[in-house]
């Protein structure tokens, strides 16, 4: 440790590190100091953390970044800086990273009350991310408004700080003896107070806790300093987001208060079908959470202590990442006169999809062709809205799955190219299953390409394509 | 450096010839036994073969207890294991144990030592199956990364400077940093006789630059190598856990 406090000390401007040249200190916290570097050959613009580890200093501090120096590497994509180098631990301890350009969520959603669309906007830029960051089998554990920043350039959701975070594939460093508390008090999840490091939920609780900030100004649980204090929100609702701020809509408040729910299986499965909720509000189905006006008073929250146990998902250790039992299944489904046939068969499938996912949710979605040449009828000839038939239609389609509320959702959407209508919606939603059907083989299909074949061919997921098998001398020798 | 690490092939040569075709497609510059090459599997002559012809081409190989009791006197090993050695022997040229008699028990490179039971009196091949075996490993070596096989169950244990040690179990695919703060204590996985409810062959990469290891596992043709042990005439337990990998 001597050796680490002197080499240190020796930190100063225009001082070189393993080719990294130190420009100027930009931030000294209580952690670690930050310098901006730069290196010839990198082109973006770069950081250095060096943590301030001392002789007799907390173990989990030199914990915490020996984690960021095991999980960071290893992160890809947009939604995390790029490492370009370490030092090693026992004498030089630093990680150099791409410096984020942007706004942190603290000073993007400005002055709290945040109006409801953009906290929903916000919101939904970060579970985009979190889906991300947990696919590569990350959980962070510590979101909170100064460790997300939207980059400038594109807007996307980066997070920093992995000080606290866990890779499931990885030896967790914090071991049951290090005793700190393992997050920040006011978005802590109820299981990281119990120390139950393996739930990616844990995640979607803090962002709940966030965006609660965000829309009323106030933290859901406050800002606790004892362990004692933090195990309240194991018991205490939250008071209801719209008991606070009126304009807050039941749709918002139905979102936030799912991800703040104490029981991880009641909140969202994953970030992704968080994020799908955010993106489209109109779609979220209201459940009593919606409508609550009060919380359980103190008396109520005190029994609930001394009586209730707390949910045994608390204390058990989630499944591990990489079985995904929460997807999200989009069923592209044409209903035009004739497909009835096709349109049954891909409800046949879903069917047998969905069975073996208990938590996915189903998106039902249905391209409504537009001509470029003409102007299109809203209304047709029986002065009926013809989107709002289809969505009829789409619904009667899906009701023998007996999906409600929140695990089925129904979308009509307009355009010219189909297959590209369905590709931007799978993306857009991070959709991880398409079941479509294709239409038989005729000649000019095979010359043209059909919407099916574009679509296997671009959609950024698991595609089934559904044909039906033809029977006997139609479109024989085809 | 890329070295593979092979350990436990106890005469299973499916189970051999499957991790060797594996590496060969992972980009690996030696490869090294760490121990019990025969013992148990019905194939101890090919494999022992394809070790030293290994040996030639600049690998290494360690001693592991079933390679002793070959040529010791009076092996101290369960009825299974010693009947398996009974018949081990008759398959074997002298040759084959002047060869096993030569091997080495540890070997030590850079931040690590090699060795087939424990850093603690190697000779003794004493298991490594709980933090506290770990613990007594780590002072009986100055090295910061002990490798050894011989619990056929792939864990590893790692622990910071005057800090208690930790287990953890590796997952296949998946590098591990050996971060360089810790000191660690890997225990391989089994080639020919897997334990951990896996039956699948378990082999690791160690990457000394990058101070990472990997481990692999790799499907082989369970049912010839079960097959074989049957008709050798050995205990058909040896053949039925090859099944489950218990």
């Amino acid at each position: 440790m001597d050796q680490q406090v002197t080499a240190q000390a020796a930190l100063r401007p225009g001082v070189e590190i393993d080719g990294f040249r130190l420009e100027e200190i930009i931030h000294k916290g209580g952690m670690a100091v930050i310098w901006r570097v730069t290196r010839p050959d990198i082109t973006l613009p770069a950081v250095m953390k060096v943590p301030m580890i001392g002789e007799g200093d907390e173990a989990s501090s030199i914990v915490g970044f020996e984690m960021e120096q095991m999980i960071m590497p290893q992160l890809m994509g947009r939604h995390t800086p790029r490492v370009f180098g370490m030092g090693d631990i026992t004498t030089l301890p630093y990680i150099v990273m791409e410096r984020i350009i942007g706004k942190t969520l603290e000073q993007a959603a400005g002055k709290p009350p945040v109006a409801p669309a953009e906290v929903a906007r916000l919101g939904g830029l970060v579970a985009k991310g979190l889906a991300v960051l947990h696919r590569q089998h990350v959980i962070h554990f510590d979101l909170k408004p100064a460790n997300i920043i939207f980059r400038d350039t594109t807007g996307e959701a980066v997070f920093v700080d992995f000080g606290l975070s866990r890779h499931a594939l990885l030896p967790d460093l914090f071991s049951e003896e290090i005793r700190i508390p393992m997050g920040t008090a006011p978005y802590i999840a109820p299981e990281q107070v119990l120390r139950n490091r393996t739930d990616l939920r844990s995640d979607i609780f803090s962002l709940g806790a966030i965006m609660y900030e965000m829309a009323t100004g106030v933290q859901p649980f406050g800002a606790p300093d004892s362990t004692a204090g933090l195990k309240r929100r194991i018991w205490a609702d939250p008071r209801p987001p719209r008991a606070i701020n009126n304009d807050i809509p039941e749709w918002l408040q139905e979102i936030i208060l799912r991800c703040l729910e104490p029981d991880p299986t009641r909140r969202y499965p994953t970030a992704r079908q968080l994020a799908f909720d955010l993106i489209h509000p109109e779609k979220v189905a209201l459940t009593a959470r919606a409508k609550k006006m009060t919380n359980a008073g103190w008396f109520k929250v005190w029994r609930r202590v001394k009586f209730k146990p707390a949910p045994k998902a608390l204390t058990r250790h989630a499944p591990p990442e990489g079985v995904n039992t929460a997807p999200i299944v989009m069923a592209a489904v044409d209903l035009s006169h004739g497909r009835e046939p096709l349109a049954e068969a891909v409800l046949d499938t879903v069917r047998r999809i969905l069975e073996t996912a208990p938590e996915s949710r189903l998106a039902c979605v249905n391209v409504m062709k537009t001509s470029l040449l003409q102007v299109d009828d809203t209304v047709d000839a029986e002065g009926r809205n013809i989107h709002l038939q289809h969505l009829a239609e789409l619904k009667h389609w899906a009701g023998p799955l007996g999906r409600s509320g929140a695990r089925v959702t129904f979308h009509v959407i307009e355009g010219v190219d189909a297959a590209a209508q369905l590709i931007g919606f799978a993306r857009d939603n991070h959709v991880d299953h398409l079941v479509m059907g294709a239409r038989g083989h005729s000649a000019a299909r095979r010359y043209l390409g059909s919407t099916s074949t574009q679509v296997v061919a671009e959609a950024p997921c698991t595609v089934t394509v559904v044909r039906l098998r033809e029977s006997a001398g139609e479109d024989a020798g085809g | 450096m890329r070295t593979a690490l092979l350990s436990d092939i106890h005469g299973n040569r499916e189970a051999l010839a499957a991790c060797l075709a594996h590496i060969d497609r992972n980009r690996v510059d030696r490869i090294i036994f760490t121990g019990d090459i025969v013992g148990y599997g019905a194939d101890p002559r090919w494999c022992l073969d394809t070790v030293m012809a290994q040996c030639a081409r600049g690998a290494i190989a360690l001693l592991g207890n079933h390679d002793e009791a070959v040529f010791r006197q009076d092996p101290d090993m369960n009825a299974e294991a010693l009947a398996a050695i009974v018949w081990t022997r008759t398959q074997l040229s002298a040759s084959h144990v002047a060869y096993l008699q030569a091997l080495p028990l540890l070997f030590e490179e850079g931040e690590a030592l090699f060795v087939h039971a424990s850093a603690a009196s190697p000779h003794a091949w004493p298991y490594i199956t709980r933090p506290r075996d770990a613990d007594i490993n780590l002072r009986f070596t100055t090295k910061r990364i002990t490798i050894c096989g011989h619990v056929h169950r792939p864990q590893y244990y790692h622990a910071a400077d005057r800090r208690p040690v930790e287990a953890f179990t590796p997952l296949a695919g998946a590098p591990v940093p050996l971060l360089r703060g810790r000191r660690w204590v890997v225990v391989l996985g089994s080639v020919g006789q897997p334990r951990d409810h896996n039956p699948a062959a378990a082999y690791s990469v160690f990457d000394a630059a990058q101070g990472r290891i990997t481990l692999h596992r790799v499907p082989y043709d369970v049912e010839t190598a079960a097959q074989k042990i049957r008709a050798a005439g050995l205990p058909p337990r040896l053949a039925d856990r090859l099944y489950t990998g218990a």
